[in-house]
């Protein structure tokens, strides 16, 4: 069967301002949406530029828009898609096209750094003392959080960053810091939660749930965040 | 543009971050890496990470030891297998304090299963040797290392691709590269470089391995006139999910998973009778393949079934999470409710950059040192997996021997004087880059890997003989030709994917041309190589391991003892 892609154009040496081209391809309803890309590159036009890695969702490369919805292109299958009409393919929003379907990330990954504390590191090496203990119930209090896989979408579907506050410190990087706030081995974590309460922090997040929605690996961003939310104001602002 | 640093990791996986971390204690590091780091295919290591913790049951190091020799089929050295299995607890116990989220037990001990080839009391009954974070164990790992990298500031340099090693004075002093965002040439001008570069899966059609997995650090290595060592030796996992080479994790089997052929038999009864489905990966890969080609695939086509139903559905969701979900993505099937078509897909590369313990590499079979420059991981060659490596192994020698690694290059970076880089370095690149994109030849990158790839997979797959061998060297000298007359149709400066496929294609060549030729030298069968035309072991002849060489005269092999000392080979049965 034959499907039609239209796929967002941009190079920074040539173009002034971005454009679409229309690809039809050749392909099943099975094959993943990431699979026709290639078969674009291979086939038609090599200089189509986009990410990608493990190619089936745990590395977190190659997180597209596709029909205006943020989602990794080798999670998608054409079936779930309406493929007799066109599917839009484009870079994710918020971040700035570097070429093509590549966005400068660079944002991204800084804001998972600027939650970090300066803790005294411990030394890396073997250790002859055993594991610390944790309960099953203590490891299922932060268990969503680590299927994060840094992917990037769900900064691109947050209408705060989008629309109201671009300097928000957006979903991802309030899931990692959740991720070691709720994890009972870790000790200091005032510190971080006064953190999470500069300004662009955790407030910013009006709940709007769309990091929930478009979360390839299922995880509850925005919930996480309620939690995280809940725990600085009794831990930081107990009523007296 | 020229950095400077002490240390230079190329490869940011689990080996390359732990490497990093390790040096970064005693000198400046920075890790360089062609995708973002957490990116790197590490993160797709799902069943976990083996070390002889006994949690769950008794469990020794040399138990753990024996096994990982057992499972090489005795090409492992034992010295190397010795150290991987005394310092893996303790390196465990290292990444959990790190904050590595594992699965707990009742006991809110890190939680074992059963993996394949892990047995107790040398061979006698399979233990609970992985330690895992459900089937997110790589991922898990990555993000710890990750952060844990962010917090001690080490330098990132993503998205570089590197061309070339740098040799001055007789030792190696830094790489070339170019920024993949715009071209721009980059130097990097250390006193050690540490190759953490992963494995080469891409060479062949049906792969496990992601798409960056095209062998640059064996490239580099042979372009740099050093050796590759026991390249022949190549893992297929036996269950790919069929068509698409994703892997299931050997999880799914060590929770109950059982093989089926057509008539619905349990065919692994007939080649491992005391292990079945956790027989090591080359065993049950040639008898899937074995049932395949005796007309017992399902509906004649080329896969089996692999049977989770019994397993019970909460069960699967709590231990093998990921791989539920992308059976349903992929297939559109409930692994609960119907059986999951399975086929071998190439996994792992034994073989690789020789090194010593310490992570130095080897440049001859006197065990000469390539000053300055070490290997580490999937693309090393310790050799700790021998012929065949036992799932779970691979995460535990990355850490282990990066921990190994990260130590001696700091010491040597501390101990040695800076040498000076030779003269026009970035020119290297540059001139590289130039050439691709002017040439006007009529061969195509794409179509030249295709070819790659199936060859790679018709000729020198998990059944192997003299004669495809040997046909497929003769292809591959073809390609090589087609290749020197290659023409990219993507001209551009940013983000050129072409042009990087174009540099990885030639590292894919290269290495596809070494195992094919240590393969074909190789007239034993030995683990994870199969020669139809020789199927037996023959220790008294080739219990040794194989150094390919590349250079202008065409390939060359030598051969060196396996260091032996506790286990003397025995037949291997499970």
């Amino acid at each position: 069967m034959k499907v039609t892609f239209k796929v967002f154009r941009f190079d920074p040496i040539k173009d002034e301002k971005h454009h679409y081209d229309t690809f039809v391809v050749e392909t099943k309803l099975n094959e993943r949406i990431l699979d026709c890309l290639n078969k674009i590159r291979s086939k038609q036009d090599s200089s189509v530029s986009f990410r990608m890695g493990c190619s089936y969702g745990i590395c977190g490369s190659d997180a597209l828009t596709i029909n205006g919805v943020p989602s990794l292109a080798c999670q998608k299958l054409v079936k779930d898609y309406n493929y007799t009409s066109e599917i839009i393919i484009e870079p994710l929003k918020f971040y700035s096209v570097i070429k093509d379907l590549i966005v400068d990330l660079d944002p991204f990954f800084k804001r998972l750094e600027k939650l970090k504390t300066d803790e005294k590191r411990k030394p890396i090496n073997k250790l002859e003392k055993r594991e610390n203990i944790q309960s099953i119930e203590d490891l299922k209090q932060f268990e969503d959080a680590i299927k994060c896989i840094l992917c990037g979408s769900c900064v691109a579907a947050c209408p705060i960053t989008l629309e109201v506050e671009p300097e928000f410190i957006g979903p991802a990087a309030l899931l990692r810091a959740y991720r070691y706030i709720f994890d009972s081995r870790i000790k200091n974590i005032n510190e971080k939660m006064l953190l999470l309460e500069k300004a662009h922090g955790i407030w910013s997040c009006k709940s709007h749930y769309k990091c929930t929605l478009v979360c390839p690996k299922q995880i509850k961003v925005t919930k996480t965040i309620l939690k995280t939310k809940r725990k600085i104001r009794e831990d930081l602002h107990p009523k007296t | 543009m020229i950095y400077t640093y002490d240390v230079v990791v190329i490869g940011g996986g689990i080996a390359g971050l732990i490497t990093a971390l390790k040096a970064s204690e005693k000198c400046s590091v920075s890790v360089v890496s062609k995708i973002h780091v957490t990116r790197s295919h590490s993160v797709a290591a799902q069943g976990g990470i083996a070390a002889s913790l006994g949690n769950e049951e008794e469990d020794r190091w040399e138990w753990h030891m024996f096994d990982t020799v057992k499972g090489g089929d005795y090409l492992s050295d034992q010295n190397a297998a010795e150290i991987l299995a005394k310092e893996a607890p303790g390196c465990v116990s290292m990444l959990e304090h790190l904050g590595v989220p594992f699965s707990r037990n009742s006991n809110g001990k890190i939680q074992q299963r059963r993996f394949g080839g892990h047995t107790q009391n040398f061979g006698k009954v399979p233990v609970k040797r992985a330690c895992y974070a459900a089937d997110r164990t790589g991922r898990t790992i990555m993000d710890t290392l990750y952060d844990e990298c962010l917090m001690r500031k080490i330098p990132l340099h993503n998205e570089v691709f590197i061309n070339n090693l740098l040799f001055s004075e007789n030792q190696c002093c830094g790489v070339v590269g170019y920024d993949i965002r715009d071209c721009t040439p980059i130097v990097f001008h250390a006193k050690t470089v540490v190759l953490a570069t992963g494995g080469a899966g891409r060479i062949f059609k049906t792969t496990s391995n992601g798409y960056s997995s095209t062998g640059d650090g064996f490239g580099l290595t042979l372009n740099s006139g050093l050796v590759l060592q026991d390249m022949e030796f190549i893992q297929f996992h036996p269950t790919g999910i069929f068509g698409l080479g994703i892997l299931v994790s050997e999880a799914a089997r060590a929770e109950g998973g059982i093989l089926r052929n057509n008539k619905n038999e349990r065919f692994m009864m007939k080649y491992a009778p005391s292990l079945k489905e956790l027989a090591p990966r080359d065993i049950i890969a040639r008898a899937i393949l074995t049932e395949i080609n005796e007309g017992r695939g399902i509906n004649g086509e080329k896969y089996v079934f692999l049977d989770l139903r019994s397993i019970g559905k909460e069960t699967l969701l709590e231990k093998i999470p990921e791989v539920i979900s992308f059976i349903q993505t992929y297939l559109g099937i409930s692994a609960n409710e119907a059986p999951v078509p399975v086929a071998p897909t190439c996994h792992y590369f034994m073989g690789g950059i020789p090194t010593n313990t310490k992570g130095q590499v080897l440049v001859d079979k006197n065990h000469t040192i390539a000053r300055g420059l070490y290997a580490v991981g999937e693309c090393a060659c310790v050799s700790v997996h021998g012929a065949n490596r036992l799932g779970c192994n691979s995460l535990i020698d990355l850490v282990v021997f990066g921990l190994r690694t990260g130590k001696s290059a700091s010491r040597y970076s501390i101990k040695h004087n800076r040498v000076s880089l030779p003269v026009e370095t970035e020119k290297i690149s540059e001139n590289k880059i130039a050439f691709l994109l002017e040439k006007k030849g009529n061969s195509s990158v794409y179509n030249i890997r295709e070819n790659l790839q199936n060859l790679m997979t018709e000729k020198c797959n998990v059944f192997r003989d003299g004669q495809n061998l040997s046909l497929a060297l003769d292809k591959i000298c073809e390609l090589k030709k087609k290749y020197s007359d290659l023409v990219l149709n993507d001209n551009g400066t940013h983000f050129n994917y072409e042009l990087q496929e174009a540099f990885e294609l030639g590292n894919m060549l290269k290495t596809a041309e070494s195992i094919l030729y240590s393969a074909f030298k190789r007239k034993e069968s030995r683990g994870a190589h199969f020669r139809t035309d020789f199927p037996e072991r023959e220790d008294t002849k080739w219990l040794k391991h194989t150094l390919v060489a590349s250079n202008l005269q065409g390939l060359k092999v030598t051969y060196f003892p396996v260091k032996i000392s506790r286990f003397q080979p025995l037949k291997r049965k499970y």
